[in-house]
């Protein structure tokens, strides 16, 4: 069975728990946590992850920070990046994919529609 | 004469031959024609069998022809029965799925409610839920005072800094609904949701404690992206009701017993000192 890594970043713990759990269900996935940004980068340098699932909103560093320096890393550059946000409007969203994200979920998020996401992702990456 | 004679009797031999070799014909000529009508009977009898065996055969063949096309009716009504219990089958799944992500939800939000005995970090729970998993923008926790009846904001989201006064208990559309200790959704069509009124919110959910009502969620804005409440946000907001209730309860005593509990320690440490 094939391993898939996925770095879950959110400042909530709840959304944390509920996005994790519905990663879970993907046959070999391994989850690691990180509470923003500064902690997402600490994790990506000791170890490699599939799929980084970042907020946007958080403390010390945002998302779209996290996104922009992940984009900018020689290492890191090509990880697939889906933002999970509150932050539903249109220019957020564009604003989002044009700093690199792969994908864009607005909250509340739909299991099957962040499962079909991921999905996709690894699929192509296969 | 003898001339005469012999010439007769020669013509005599040649007719006699000729008669023979006529009956002789004649002969070969009926058994020919015996030959024939044998021959002629046979036919006519493989002629007859041959026709029986025919429509046999056509008739034994129509036979197989409708019972073909009955077995290939039956297996037509059976595959449309399956495709049928197919689609059941994947819609009852699509239902499975969307209950089992309901369920998640909820047992997350519950998780995390009884995951702390810290006041503020309770209500930091509720906002996050409201917000993250229902896709309130706007929105905030009231406390019931029972010495001045009134319903205080202790927690918010997306109102701003400018202070919000409280609400007498029974007065209006939160006051009534906490008085009640019904929850209460504002009528109207989706689009309506995100109007923003804070006198007259799109929900209110009191936090009860069995039938004590302990303080109030109140929603006065969904998200942009949110367009009406689904059937698990009512899940989450019947939850919410009791366990956010008795999450900020037990948390409010807690920290209570904590503070008395220092308070009494450091006098008892003053009397040992003594």
């Amino acid at each position: 069975m094939p391993e898939h890594n996925f770095l879950v970043v959110e400042d909530s713990p709840t959304m944390r728990q509920l996005i994790s759990f519905a990663l879970k269900r993907i046959p070999g996935s391994k989850i690691v946590e990180a509470s923003d940004g500064i902690d997402a980068l600490k994790k990506l340098s000791t170890q490699k992850f599939d799929i980084i699932l970042t907020d946007i909103n958080m403390p010390i560093m945002d998302g779209l920070k996290l996104v922009s320096m992940v984009r900018n890393d020689p290492v890191h550059k090509t990880i697939p990046i889906i933002i999970i946000t509150t932050e539903g409007a249109d220019e957020d969203r564009k604003r989002g994919l044009a700093l690199g994200a792969n994908a864009y979920i607005p909250k509340p998020i739909q299991t099957a529609e962040l499962l079909n996401v991921v999905n996709q992702i690894l699929g192509g990456q296969g | 004469m003898d001339k005469e004679s012999a010439s007769i009797s020669k013509k005599v031999e040649e007719f006699l031959q000729v008669f023979k070799k006529g009956e002789e014909f004649t002969h070969e000529l009926l058994k020919e024609n015996e030959k024939l009508r044998y021959r002629v009977a046979q036919f006519e009898e493989v002629s007859k069998f041959s026709d029986r065996d025919g429509t046999y055969k056509i008739h034994s063949l129509e036979d197989r022809i409708k019972f073909l096309e009955e077995e290939n009716k039956t297996l037509v009504d059976r595959y449309r029965e399956v495709e049928e219990e197919n689609k059941d089958f994947a819609n009852r799944y699509v239902e499975v799925e969307a209950e089992n992500n309901n369920l998640a939800n909820l047992y997350v939000a519950s998780y995390q409610l009884h995951s702390t005995l810290d006041f503020s970090e309770s209500l930091k729970i509720i906002l996050e839920i409201v917000m993250n998993l229902i896709g309130a923008e706007e929105f905030s926790i009231m406390m019931l005072d029972e010495k001045t009846n009134e319903l205080t904001i202790v927690a918010q989201e997306g109102m701003g800094q400018e202070p919000r006064p409280s609400v007498k208990l029974g007065e209006g559309t939160i006051g009534a609904a906490a008085k009640r200790g019904e929850a209460f959704y504002r009528e109207g069509d989706t689009t309506d949701l995100r109007g923003v009124d804070y006198l007259h919110p799109l929900t209110v959910i009191p936090l009860k404690i069995k039938e004590h009502v302990i303080g109030v969620i109140v929603i006065y804005k969904l998200l942009v992206q949110k367009q009406a409440f689904s059937n698990v946000d009512y899940e989450l907001f019947t939850m919410l009701a009791g366990h956010a209730a008795t999450a900020l309860f037990s948390s409010k005593l807690y920290s209570q017993s904590e503070r008395k509990l220092t308070t009494i320690q450091s006098f008892l440490d003053l009397l040992k000192e003594k």
